[in-house]
């Protein structure tokens, strides 16, 4: 059950004493061989955790550098295919770090999404994160996923209050993504005690480790985050490290991976110093 | 033809022993879920408790919106079990829309076809210019009940733009209206009376700068400000409730036709047609009729420059196939890596890569037929009605005309047929005079 990936890194993490790293890029994005450059780079520039983005032309739940980022993808010829590709790819030479595709529902629906979980399962995806699938949507997709041994990763957010927040943990397993705030990815940035409130009414209702997402950006915050969660989720400041380092075709430069693998260093000393 | 005919005989006195049940101006007001003369094999019944047609609609939307998506369930339910709503949307339909609109028998149009007995369904008369006031009637006082204090909106041609604007000004509400940056330069006559009206035009530039990508603004709108804000959906489409709570708003379209048309010629009309866009108008005139076997109904989707240009058409039944988007599993205008394409229509209210997800069952139930016409076919109709009857229709009706021209010649004269004509054409002078080398 490739789910254990997921317990064994938060189970590793807690007995070092501190929160995991989750690293969101998007497959394919500036171009397919700058993404795998970057993708390869991550777990020794101090990823714990890897969401890697399906790009989707609609995603109606991210800010605009992630639906840039979404669309220099396609643009340089992303597809599914590909990104199951990417996850061989990064399979083949990391076998411990846990690797989550987060992304909308159509594309995996058309895909069509049987196939794609089969598919997925064998690349060595360890889990899944679709926005658009709600709990009271579970037969669609999560319960088949669980079925074939994949995580369905589920987000928490301010506005589940108590009485939704067990629909929520229901089917949820590896972790719960807590969205920091009432909003799109990258845009404003958290009450961090608030944050913290809320990881800490969450975990009363699980076992499971929660991570922290959406508006966090600099060490500093990720550190203050990470004191009172088990995860902290950066994505919106790794691609825009991306979108600052493209040619002018669009496509990766020598800079590229360094800059986004430097971010991820940087963010990744400030969490251990924590 | 002989076996359709025999349909229609069977079919007429059975809906003359069954007289309009409905009272003109209540549709809101009654519950789709009440089974009352819906039978079992009702088509009147859906959505069900999940808001599926079939395998259609549903709720696919972030966490974020769930709570609120039930929370406006419960109050839509709430609202239409409420005597007091139906009424107040009566009051408003009356005195402040000018309903019912005529049902006008277009004769000259008639005799130069020389087919159908055409009749127009004048939608365009309304307040506003279209039908979309009736569904914006409907959704503001059940966001006054609901307490929120600020709405957000897309638009297309601007026609709903307008009409939440207009319902914002009258109650007094802050509105945001969110509008492709390319429609808000090809629609500038409804832009500016937006403005005129109070409403805060945001010009969206992200992906292609049309309606799909305003609906996604909005929807990022709300997902940040979701606690004081209502989502005005100016289609029949989206997230559960929407799209059957759009429905009953716009069936008054629907219920009007069913009752002038037994007194203008006591029975029910024999063909129905409408375009599709996101659907709104066609499903409020086809609802009330769907169980009526005899009454044959076409639906017209945007051809653009033709179903064979990739991406040159926002015909998504004819030319999509089903996948998931804006909350909804329909009909979608996509490539096949599931990536949602931009479409192509002449008339922005159309040029939409998606349909209401009942019109998607309706087509795969096989009770509705859709059709496609394209903007060549479209222009030459809206110029045909213009010189015919003196009225310049939009051009979403012109394409619902345009199949007409091509239908009604075939059909007896004594076919019964109803187009709604659900937006006038000033909006689109420019795009129109444009298009046929006309200098303004």
């Amino acid at each position: 059950m490739t789910t254990e990936r997921i317990d064994r890194r938060f189970a590793e993490l807690k007995a070092k004493g501190r929160a995991a790293l989750v690293t969101f890029v998007t497959a394919g994005d500036p171009d397919y061989e700058t993404s795998k450059q970057i993708l390869l780079g991550l777990p020794a520039a101090g990823a714990d955790i890897i969401e890697l983005g399906m790009p989707f032309s609609d995603p109606m739940a991210d800010g605009p550098a992630i639906q840039l980022a979404s669309q220099r993808a396609l643009k340089a010829g992303q597809n599914m295919k590909k990104t199951l590709e990417l996850v061989r790819t990064f399979r083949a030479k990391d076998t411990v770090t846990p690797l989550i595709l987060m992304g909308y529902y159509n594309p995996i629906y058309v895909y069509p999404k049987e196939r794609f979980l089969v598919d997925a399962k064998a690349a060595g995806v360890d889990g899944l994160i679709v926005v658009d699938v709600p709990p009271e949507a579970d037969d669609e997709l999560c319960v088949p996923a669980m079925e074939l041994g994949l995580s369905f990763i589920r987000l928490a957010t301010p506005t589940t209050d108590a009485k939704r927040l067990p629909v929520v943990l229901a089917n949820t397993s590896g972790f719960v993504y807590y969205v920091s705030i009432t909003g799109i990815t990258g845009t404003a940035a958290p009450d961090v005690a608030a944050v913290h409130q809320q990881v800490k009414r969450i975990k009363a209702s699980t076992t499971l480790p929660v991570a922290v997402g959406f508006g966090v950006k600099s060490p500093e915050q990720a550190k203050a985050i990470a004191r009172g969660a088990d995860g902290v989720v950066v994505g919106s400041a790794l691609v825009d490290a991306i979108r600052d380092t493209v040619g002018p075709d669009g496509h990766g430069t020598a800079q590229t991976a360094p800059r986004v693998l430097g971010v991820v260093k940087s963010l990744a000393r400030g969490l251990a110093a924590g | 033809m002989a076996a359709k005919m025999t349909t229609h005989a069977k079919a007429q006195p059975a809906a003359k022993k069954a007289p309009a049940k409905k009272v003109v101006g209540q549709s809101a007001g009654k519950s789709s879920k009440v089974a009352g003369p819906r039978g079992a094999n009702s088509m009147r019944t859906g959505p069900d408790d999940r808001g599926f047609f079939g395998m259609f609609g549903g709720r696919f939307v972030a966490e974020t919106l769930m709570p609120l998506i039930l929370e406006l369930e419960k109050a839509y339910d709430d609202a239409r079990a409420d005597p007091k709503f139906a009424a107040e949307i009566a009051y408003l339909n009356t005195h402040y829309s000018g309903r019912p609109s005529p049902l006008y028998y277009a004769d000259r149009l008639t005799k130069h076809l020389g087919g159908a007995k055409i009749y127009f369904k004048r939608d365009e008369l309304n307040h506003t210019g279209s039908h979309k006031i009736n569904n914006c009637l409907g959704q503001i006082l059940l966001a006054r009940r609901m307490g929120k204090t600020r709405i957000i909106a897309e638009t297309g041609a601007g026609q709903h733009g307008v009409a939440v604007a207009t319902v914002c000004a009258k109650y007094g509400m802050p509105c945001e209206i969110y509008m492709g940056a390319t429609d808000v330069e090809r629609q500038s006559p409804n832009v500016a009376r937006m403005k005129l009206l109070g409403a805060k035009v945001n010009p969206v530039t992200s992906g292609a700068g049309t309606l799909k990508d305003a609906m996604n603004e909005a929807l990022r709108d709300w997902v940040t400000n979701v606690r004081d804000t209502y989502y005005l959906i100016g289609t029949a489409a989206g997230p559960h409730p929407y799209p059957a709570m759009v429905r009953d708003f716009q069936s008054i379209i629907g219920d009007e036709v069913r009752e002038q048309m037994l007194a203008a010629e006591g029975r029910l009309p024999d063909t129905l047609v409408a375009c599709i866009g996101g659907g709104s108008n066609a499903i409020g005139l086809f609802h009330p009729f769907l169980d009526d076997k005899s009454v044959s109904i076409y639906g017209v989707e945007a051809g653009g420059h033709g179903l064979d240009v990739p991406n040159g058409h926002a015909a998504s039944m004819n030319g999509g196939k089903p996948g998931v988007l804006h909350g909804n599993r329909t009909y979608l205008l996509q490539d096949d890596d599931g990536q949602i394409l931009e479409g192509h229509s002449i008339s922005a209210g159309l040029d939409y890569p998606g349909v209401g997800p009942e019109h998607s069952w309706l087509k795969d139930t096989g009770r509705v037929k859709y059709v496609y016409a394209t903007d060549k076919e479209a222009l030459h109709a809206l110029q045909v009605c213009t010189q015919q009857e003196g009225i310049i229709p939009a051009l979403e009706p012109a394409h619902a005309l345009a199949y007409i021209l091509k239908l009604a010649p075939k059909l007896p004269k004594s076919n019964l047929l109803v187009m709604n004509l659900c937006g006038r054409g000033d909006k689109d002078l420019f795009t129109v005079a444009k298009a046929l080398g006309m200098t303004i």
